[in-house]
């Protein structure tokens, strides 16, 4: 019988190879649906009204005008609070026959604010109320008193960064004979409806969700929202479907951010480099909401004395949500950044620095054999220097180093693979493709499984009546997908095989799917072809339903968690300008057994230039007086284009060694080191440390004015 | 959006006839890129909207023995593929090439770049070209990273969007205008900006019920070159931007200009850097003495003083190009 | 794809209902009238139209399509709400990103920012003219072998304004390419896999 274990590697032909994506030809045509794409026969267009002020008390809101107004089908109002608590809360809502209509609708909501005393600074610690967290160990005082030791200062941080994908947020809903049909933009089809019923009075059950292509999601499309529902609301009210998406601009103020972290990190070494001690006192803001600070030292956590003050400071700003790896990257950034100024300070090369520390981490092998691969890829020999010593001119280029770590363990997925009696395959499954090739990944899966061509398997996802699979994030999907779909396919493989072991007169167990055929493992030329097979069902298919439960799929070496990543970024500084420019950068990532290759390089090549992007670019920028954020367009909130992310190269630790763990997730970890390099080889190469990023013109020069380093 | 009425003539005359003699009750179309915005945001909510993209006098680049004239209408892309104006202007072809976003450069035109309503997010967030809420100026106790470093002790505080309105000063251009009864007139390219005193003004001299014509320059056998600072590579708004245009008299310096981009509610000239820029070789020492020179007059609001460092650097850089040239 | 799911038609309007009912249809018209009396279709003496609806003829992807929508109505608002021409998308809504790149008469524009009325008389390009799922053009084709989209949200608009390009500049080399891009821009990051792809066909001289 067929074993649930990955094959090895001689016996994979699917496995793990580069394929191109099999949504590539709707995707590249515009032939893929969205939830923004999906337009239903008289479908009404909805608009949100939205708080101008950052906090008010909300008093009457008038929607008589707009309710009059020709065209308007159905109107909402916020009644269950009575304060709005950021700018950009939504208070009423209208649907109308054209987006023209709703938006002019809107317009003539009237909406009572008393406004309230509001505070949306984040980066004066002065600012928290909260309690402050702390967490220590060992003993700081004695080490940072210690004679023999190199104590160096600084502060760090990084802004509130939104998610900004690029379909916004929202939804077409539609109410229909006491069912609920809605078309979300979502990283969450089987959990997605949750309660969304409720306020509908529609069970559940009576909720149908598709979402076949998504736009981006990062971390901040779990939910059905506020959104979601008044979505809903106005289709029962108005008896038409209503399409819900949110403008740029609340897209970014409302949907999602990335909460900041500001530091003050005092770093301890022994004069041959080797770290003996972090303090640092980390501030920042999720929103309105409490603050969890980022962990300070990161992936360094065996040095033996360190203490980690946290103090949240609540604004009058849009909540946070995960973003790709969760409080990984800011405290990257922080320790990254603080103890490559230790090293600058001792006058260490900083890969011998990091080298000689990755002792103080939980793989110590995997980090030394990753920085010395991305050390070759770049050249670091040939290019490296001292901080500050990068030469003549006002152009200067310097190496900088970072390294991290994420989880990765596949989530609970349940996953039906149908083998019909014509030869076809039909995969049913409740996940989602975010655009990192998982529906590629399960039809490689299945089709290694079953050993037939991609074609030969047709996969169905994005959908809650299909086998409930957990939603995207934190790296965990392919884990869980990826052993749903081969032991459903296993499964039903082995069903099959006792009536072709009678045909073929071999024992079941003697038998393997390859190439097209069922053969005999010690016999290959007694065999049959696939679909010959399938005949002897007759007039039945197979179908059969595969699990993953985490632990007992990791205990089975099916899945893993826990990588190890390192990055070097090449970078140049204009000093007379202050503008920084990526030359190269490397990610040597470790990934355990690759499903997917090509979509899996195209998950850590895009994580480094989504990393470049928030090292140079991003920024929430919010106005004091006002609090309303100032750059929610994208115009002045900021992305990469293609001119700005330099080389890139990409290695995966792959193979003997690393294979045996089995699947690990991908789409964190490599996101998470590129600020904290770049950071690093901008202070390599103008000798002094741009504390926050994103490392602006203006952030730049001003370092560089301080610290007299202007050419 | 509110709705509008649409018109679209086919002569110069019916277009001026079309507008309105109040800014903001008529506005004129040409690529959109800015109206259509401005539209979108509520910065401007018109009765009617006469677009331009029906008369082709208005288009077109015409070289004579003395002047290079160029239609309002004519795209950025066109201004930037046409030899003539790369050869004598390169200082213009290169502010157009900073743009840098095909589309624009192919929707965008010469006459909107020069009307273009300025990018200041308070202005943009509906407080007004000046960016008050009523009493304050928002510009100068809030954010003002991106707002003007020279002439702030003005009510105008945001900077001049337009990526053509300095190279066209430091090369002396005139403006050509219509009004409502097909009538012409003149207007320098450095009269052509002002920053505005009052709310109800706007930041060019133009009437509303004015047509943007053409843009003339004369050939003056004038070195000259832009140089941009800005962050992305790709479409972006540039932090500050300098153009030098000077004459060359046996290896010394005459005639010189030196106007900044981006950094007042108008194109700005220095003209104590055009003077040490006069009488020098244009070599490295005296480019950055210009640079020096030309952030002598600067006055920084709260938060935007490293743009003076980018001053002197885009001066000397546009200085050593244009040499080069 | 999604047929399974279409909920059970009180109307009995299919997708091309959904074309007619909302883009041609008496529905959305009588509405605009009723807001705007003066609204006439044909126009005035003086050539003024509007603000109600104007009929309106757009050549799109070689077909005549025609379509009623007020003068304040975006190129990219009726292909994608009047004409379910869904493959532009509307990101930035402010010509900023790309993601709504048409192609008018060969150049690429920002389809946001363009009134559908300045369109008229124009040969309007959008991706679904570009290729389609069953007939790739080698640029899409380049595309899906270099794995040049993630979400794929960007992908139409940047291979509308990838095509131009090839069109204009063959044999584009690596900088070129990156200088021809720069009116368009990804979140998920997939400007290494676009760049092999566009340079690519560049070289191939084939878009």
């Amino acid at each position: 019988m067929a074993k649930i274990d990955w094959p090895a590697p001689d016996k994979r032909s699917l496995l793990g190879k580069r394929i191109s994506r099999i949504d590539a030809p709707q995707k590249t045509t515009g032939a893929a649906k969205y939830s923004y794409d999906i337009n239903r026969p008289g479908m009404l267009w909805a608009k949100l009204v939205t708080s101008p002020h950052p906090k008010a008390d909300i008093g009457e809101i008038d929607t008589s005008a707009a309710e009059k107004f020709p065209g308007v089908k159905a109107v909402w109002k916020e009644t269950e609070t009575k304060s709005a608590q950021y700018a950009g809360q939504i208070v009423a809502a209208v649907a109308a026959e054209s987006e023209e209509i709703a938006v002019e609708a809107a317009r003539l909501i009237r909406v009572q604010y008393t406004p309230q005393e509001h505070q949306v600074i984040d980066h004066d610690p002065a600012l928290a109320r909260d309690k402050p967290t702390t967490k220590q160990a060992g003993n700081i005082e004695q080490a940072f008193a210690d004679a023999d030791s190199v104590v160096t200062s600084g502060v760090y941080g990084v802004p509130v960064i939104t998610h900004c994908c690029l379909e916004p947020h929202g939804q077409v809903c539609e109410v229909k004979e006491g069912e609920l049909y809605v078309w979300p933009s979502t990283q969450n089809v089987s959990r997605y409806t949750d309660r969304l019923g409720d306020g509908i009075d529609i069970p559940q059950n009576k909720i149908h969700v598709d979402c076949q292509h998504m736009g981006g999601g990062f971390g901040s499309k779990f939910g059905y929202d506020k959104w979601g529902t008044i979505g809903a609301l106005l289709s029962k009210q108005s008896g038409r479907p209503v399409k819900l998406m949110l403008d740029r601009d609340l897209e970014l103020m409302i949907a999602g951010n990335r909460p900041s972290a500001y530091a003050k990190i005092k770093v301890a070494a022994k004069k041959d480099g080797t770290l003996t001690a972090v303090d640092a006192e980390v501030w920042g803001t999720g929103g309105t909401g409490g603050y969890n600070p980022p962990p300070v030292p990161y992936v360094f956590t065996k040095i033996p004395n360190t203490k980690l003050v946290g103090k949240g400071i609540r604004t009058n700003r849009g909540g946070q949500r995960a973003w790709r790896a969760p409080n990984h990257p800011q405290g990257c950034l922080l320790t990254m950044a603080a103890v490559d100024d230790c090293a600058a300070a001792l006058k260490m090369d900083a890969l011998e620095f990091f080298l000689k520390n990755v002792a103080l981490t939980d793989r110590p092998n995997v980090y030394a054999e990753e920085l010395k691969i991305a050390a070759d890829l770049i050249g670091y020999n040939q290019k490296a220097h001292l901080r500050g010593q990068a030469g003549p001119g006002p152009v200067k280029r310097g190496l900088g180093i970072s390294i991290h770590t994420w989880g990765g363990l596949g989530h609970p997925s349940e996953c039906d693979v149908t083998i019909n009696a014509d030869g076809s395959v039909e995969t049913r499954i409740g996940s989602q493709d975010l655009g990192v090739g998982n529906r590629t990944a399960i039809n490689i899966v299945v089709a290694e499984t079953l050993g037939l061509p991609l074609e030969a398997v047709k996969v169905e996802l994005g959908r809650n009546s299909y086998p409930s699979s957990g939603a995207s994030g934190g790296s965990t999907t392919i884990g869980g997908v990826s052993v749903s779909s081969r032991r459903a396919a296993t499964d039903a493989l082995n069903e099959l095989l006792p009536a072709v072991a009678m045909k073929l007169n071999a024992a079941a167990d003697n038998l393997e799917a390859r190439d097209g055929f069922i053969r005999q493992i010690d016999k290959p030329e007694n065999r049959m072809q696939w679909k010959e097979a399938c005949a002897l069902l007759g007039p039945n298919s197979i179908t059969k339903r595969g699990k993953n439960v985490p632990g007992e799929s990791q205990q089975a070496n099916l899945i893993s968690q826990g990588v190890g990543g390192a990055q070097i970024a090449d970078v140049s500084v204009d000093v007379e300008t202050g503008i920084v420019t990526i030359n190269e950068m490397v990610a040597v990532q470790d990934v355990g057994l690759i499903v997917s290759l090509k979509t899996a390089e195209s998950q850590v090549y895009g994580a480094l230039i989504m990393g470049i992007t928030y090292a140079l670019f991003e920024e929430a920028i919010y106005d004091p007086r006002t609090g309303r954020m100032l750059n929610a367009d994208m115009e002045f909130y900021r992305l990469a284009g293609i001119k700005d992310v330099g080389k890139l190269k990409v290695h995966m630790m792959t193979g003997p060694g690393y294979d045996e763990r089995g699947v690990i997730g991908i789409g964190e970890p490599p996101v998470i080191s590129p600020g904290a390099a770049i950071s690093n080889a901008v202070a390599n190469a103008c000798g002094v440390r741009v504390p926050h990023l994103p490392l602006t013109p203006d952030r730049v020069i001003t370092a560089l004015q301080q610290k007299g380093g202007v050419a | 959006m509110k709705s509008f009425e649409y018109a679209a003539p086919a002569t110069i005359k019916e277009a001026a006839a079309l507008l309105g003699d109040r800014w903001g009750d008529t506005e004129l179309l040409a690529g959109g890129t800015d109206l259509v915005t401005c539209l979108k945001q509520d910065i401007a909510a018109p009765r009617r909207v006469v677009s331009l993209r029906k008369i082709p006098e208005l288009r077109g680049i015409k070289t004579d023995k003395n002047t290079v004239t160029i239609g309002a209408m004519t795209t950025l892309g066109e201004l930037i593929a046409d030899a003539g104006v790369r050869q004598h202007f390169s200082s213009l072809t290169t502010a157009a090439l900073n743009i840098s976003s095909p589309q624009i450069l192919a929707m965008g035109t010469v006459g909107g770049d020069l009307c273009q309503r300025p990018r200041c997010w308070y202005f943009r967030n509906g407080h007004g070209l000046f960016g008050t809420d009523g009493k304050t100026s928002l510009v100068r106790e809030g954010d003002n990273r991106y707002h003007a470093l020279y002439g702030t002790d003005g009510p105008a505080l945001f900077v001049s969007a337009s990526s053509l309105g300095p190279a066209l000063i430091a090369l002396d251009a005139t403006i050509t205008a219509a009004g409502p009864k097909g009538k012409t007139r003149k207007i320098p390219a450095a009269a052509f900006f002002h920053a505005p005193r009052s709310e109800t003004e706007r930041e060019i001299t133009l009437k509303p019920n004015e047509v943007l014509v053409s843009v003339s320059i004369p050939l003056k056998g004038l070195k000259n070159e832009t140089y941009e600072v800005r962050h992305r590579y790709g479409l972006d708004w540039p932090y500050v931007t300098a153009t030098v245009a000077f004459g060359e008299k046996n290896g010394s310096i005459t005639d010189a200009r030196v106007v900044l981009g981006h950094v007042a509610a108008t194109p700005w000239a220095s003209a104590a850097a055009a003077r040490l820029l006069n009488g020098s070789r244009a070599d490295e020492n005296a480019a950055v003495k210009c640079g020096e020179a030309a952030v002598m007059d600067a006055r920084p609001l709260s938060g935007n003083s490293y743009k003076i460092q980018l001053v002197k650097t885009a001066v000397k850089r546009a200085i050593l190009a244009a040499r080069a040239a | 794809m999604s047929e399974e799911m279409d909920p059970p038609s009180r109307s009995g309007l299919s997708r091309r209902g959904f074309l007619k009912g909302i883009g041609v249809g008496t529905a959305a018209a009588g509405v605009i009238t009723a807001v705007q009396p003066i609204a006439e279709a044909a126009s005035r003496d003086d050539g003024v139209v509007g603000p109600g609806e104007v009929p309106l003829t757009l050549r799109i992807n070689g077909q005549e399509r025609k379509l009623r929508v007020e003068p304040r109505v975006t190129l990219l608002d009726a292909m994608r709400n009047r004409l379910d021409l869904t493959g532009p998308k509307k990101v930035c809504d402010r010509a900023t990103c790309g993601a709504c790149t048409v192609l008018l008469d060969g150049k690429p524009i920002y389809s946001c920012t363009l009134l559908a009325i300045e369109a008229e008389g124009r040969e309007i390009t959008s991706i679904e003219g570009i290729g389609a799922p069953s007939k790739l053009s080698a640029l899409q084709k380049a595309f899906m072998d270099h794995d040049a989209q993630q979400c794929g949200f960007c992908t139409p608009g940047f291979i509308t304004a990838a095509t131009a390009f090839v069109r204009e500049h063959p044999n584009a080399t690596i900088e070129q390419v990156r200088a021809g891009l720069g009116g368009n821009l990804c979140r998920c990051g997939t400007y290494a896999g676009m760049l092999l792809a566009v340079s690519d066909a560049a070289k191939k001289g084939a878009v």
